[in-house]
């Protein structure tokens, strides 16, 4: 059976690319969550969706910088993972963010430090074993910095560039890193965002998401009309884009 | 944000608000009124709710448990119906009942009490519930069914999302033997030959459905299907291949001379396929979920389902009747679909079907020339002690509402003063 790993058990998308993955045969997967009681009922719909899978919980402190090293050792001690997916994060208030720094600290741990450190871990697992394939949700917010989100863009573009630097890093190896970048997506995260029409459906966000690491693809943007729109919005001159309203 | 229904006939602002899985805060008798709404996919007002807001309920779109021996499956009330057919097809498990288009959530198919093509064998889509939960707008939460809080579940089916939100529920599925049925199509040249094909294959066919002919010529000539569940499977599962209506034109696609075109080649067409065949149940229940967005064929300004029944007895001169009108108007349509109910007596206060013959039909939406014709078809409806389906209508007056569902003031105890729809704005006044 094949062996998956979500961290961020509870995310709308990862739990979207989860049924896929499992809609064909059973898997062996493991969800890492920070509350044992929502990932229970994700469990419980995956279960139901294919009874032959091996489904576990764990929960986890996301804030704690030893806790992604703890979870990762716990994971290992049943084998080797085939896949991971790092899923986890929070979309913010900028606003509320400007008069809170603690809140903001804390955004920028859990859409950024906290997804690395995970990441981190498990590379030096799957170096270790020699195989894996690791996704790593970005977003396109972290191509640029724009003024309505650029703590949740910072993060993430943290994220970005390390998953480059692990990239780099496995070139040539068994092991896959691939960097995903979806664009708004209508999900809980998004759901106090007034207009929602013109977000991607989550279902064609895992879609790409799976099709494209079953692809090995190093970089995949969901849907895939944000590699175009991103490469405009990347090389816009700053007089321009600073007078953006965007 | 702008929402329209699938009839496009009109698209207003409404605020979304998805629908948490915990448990909701009481709304603020200052806050605007909500609706569940799940996939939109009603044809009239139903599920809109101008000047309102809308509760997404497509956000609770988990199962809970199922139980592989008795079929019985807990889930909340946002899963579409295509994922429960996907999922449990493959285990030999099917709805019980399904209507004509597979995306639609679980709580949209209790909210309308929808019926199928085997309503003759298996009533409708409430009979098949075993409990379900409704989160009032108060807060409070009823747990309800056939045998506890029997008002509130009788009200709730069929109660057009004015109850409350539907979170949970339970259904017991249908086991089968493969994904597959064998149908037979069989041509007939009027009324009467359908009702004697019709009354003849009750006993023995669990479905049955027919289309007629409602172009412009007096002929009423249809196709009969009917079918039932194959023991074996067929050869070849059919992809799930979807052409899509990219865009609105410019003015209604069906008119006068492209119904009675397709008509004619659709006659023909079926024609070719009579005798029995085995189909896949995605094709054979739900054929125009294959064109993605068809509805948009109808031009930008959208179109008009007229669906009525008539019970038994005057049933025959009512369709008839209709009919007639239809043909005198010149307004022909598409998709008019014929079919017998049974006697399975619905659980809901408020649902549509009653023994007798149902006749779903639509029409572009041309002003008051249409709203005319349904005037005088309103008439016969009347007339014969039948009445309209909610789920469809976008425009039936007050009293006609009112003469078809008797039940309606016992319903009305039962209506959650957060919620009201387009039609409850309409039809019941707040």
């Amino acid at each position: 059976m094949k062996r998956y790993v979500i961290v961020g058990g509870t995310s709308t998308i990862a739990e979207h690319c989860v049924r896929l993955w499992l809609a064909e045969k059973g898997i062996d997967l493991t969800l890492v969550a920070r509350d044992r009681e929502r990932a229970n009922s994700v469990a419980a719909d995956l279960k139901v969706r294919s009874p032959d899978s091996l489904i576990k919980v764990i929960e986890g402190d996301f804030l704690a910088p030893k806790s992604a090293e703890k979870i990762v050792q716990e994971i290992y001690q049943d084998g080797a993972v085939d896949c991971v997916l790092i899923a986890h994060g929070s979309l913010p208030d900028q606003y509320s963010c400007a008069s809170n720094l603690t809140s903001t600290a804390e955004e920028l741990w859990i859409n950024g430090i906290s997804p690395a450190l995970f990441a981190e871990a498990f590379a030096t697992k799957m170096s270790e074993f020699q195989k894996g394939q690791l996704g790593i949700i970005s977003s396109v917010a972290g191509d640029r910095g724009r003024k309505s989100n650029y703590i949740y863009g910072a993060a993430k573009g943290l994220l970005t560039r390390y998953t480059q630097g692990l990239q780099h890093r496995f070139a040539g190896t068994r092991i896959v890193v691939t960097l995903i970048k979806p664009g708004p997506t209508q999900t809980p995260m998004t759901a106090h965002i007034k207009d929602s029409s013109n977000m991607a459906n989550v279902e064609t966000v895992a879609k790409g998401i799976v099709t494209g690491m079953a692809q090995n693809r190093t970089q995949i943007y969901v849907p895939g009309k944000w590699a175009q729109i991103m490469m405009v919005i990347r090389h816009l001159p700053s007089f321009i884009f600073n007078r953006m309203d965007i | 944000m702008k929402v329209g229904s699938w009839g496009r006939l009109n698209y207003e602002d409404h605020a979304f608000v998805p629908v948490s899985r915990d448990h909701a805060p009481e709304r603020k008798e200052t806050h605007k009124k909500t609706l569940p709404y799940g996939m939109g996919r009603s044809y009239g007002d139903v599920c809109l709710n101008p000047l309102g807001d809308l509760s997404f309920t497509r956000s609770l779109d988990r199962f809970i448990k199922f139980n592989p021996h008795t079929g019985e499956l807990v889930c909340e009330a946002g899963v579409l119906l295509r994922d429960i057919q996907l999922t449990f097809s493959k285990k030999g498990w099917i709805l019980p009942v399904t209507p004509g288009s597979q995306y639609v959530t679980i709580g949209g198919a209790i909210a309308n009490d929808i019926h199928g093509k085997n309503h003759h064998t298996a009533g409708c889509f409430s009979r098949h519930l075993n409990w379900l939960e409704i989160e009032r707008t108060d807060g409070q939460l009823i747990t309800c069914s056939a045998t506890k809080n029997i008002a509130w579940f009788a009200a709730t089916c069929g109660g057009l999302g004015l109850t409350g939100v539907v979170k949970k529920l339970s259904i017991t599925l249908k086991p089968v033997c493969s994904n597959w049925l064998d149908t037979e199509t069989i041509v007939f040249s009027n009324l009467d030959e359908f009702i004697r094909l019709s009354t003849a294959s009750e006993a023995n066919w669990e479905y049955t459905v027919a289309w007629i002919d409602c172009g412009v010529s007096k002929k009423k000539r249809g196709i009969f299907m009917r079918a039932n569940h194959s023991l074996e499977a067929g050869e070849v599962t059919p992809r799930d291949r979807k052409i899509k209506m990219p865009f609105v034109p410019p003015v209604s696609m069906v008119n006068r001379i492209s119904v009675a075109a397709f008509n004619y080649l659709y006659f023909c067409s079926q024609k070719l396929k009579i005798g029995i065949k085995k189909n896949h149940y995605q094709t054979f229940f739900y054929p125009l979920d294959n064109i993605t967005h068809w509805n948009r064929m109808y031009g930008p300004h959208g179109f008009y389902q007229y669906q009525l029944v008539v019970p038994s007895d005057a049933g025959r001169p009512a369709i008839d009747a209709v009919l007639n009108e239809i043909s005198a108007s010149g307004q022909g349509s598409f998709l008019s679909v014929l079919k017998t109910f049974g006697n399975k007596a619905s659980a809901g206060l408020l649902s549509f079907p009653m023994e007798g013959i149902t006749l779903a039909l639509d029409f572009p939406n041309n002003g008051s020339e249409t709203l005319q014709l349904f005037r005088r078809l309103d008439a016969i409806v009347r007339e014969a002690r039948g009445r309209l389906y909610p789920a469809k209508d976008a425009r039936m007056p007050a009293s006609l509402f009112a003469d078809g569902y008797p039940q309606l003031e016992e319903f009305l105890a039962y209506r959650d003063p957060g919620i009201s729809s387009g039609l409850s704005q309409r039809l019941m006044g707040w």
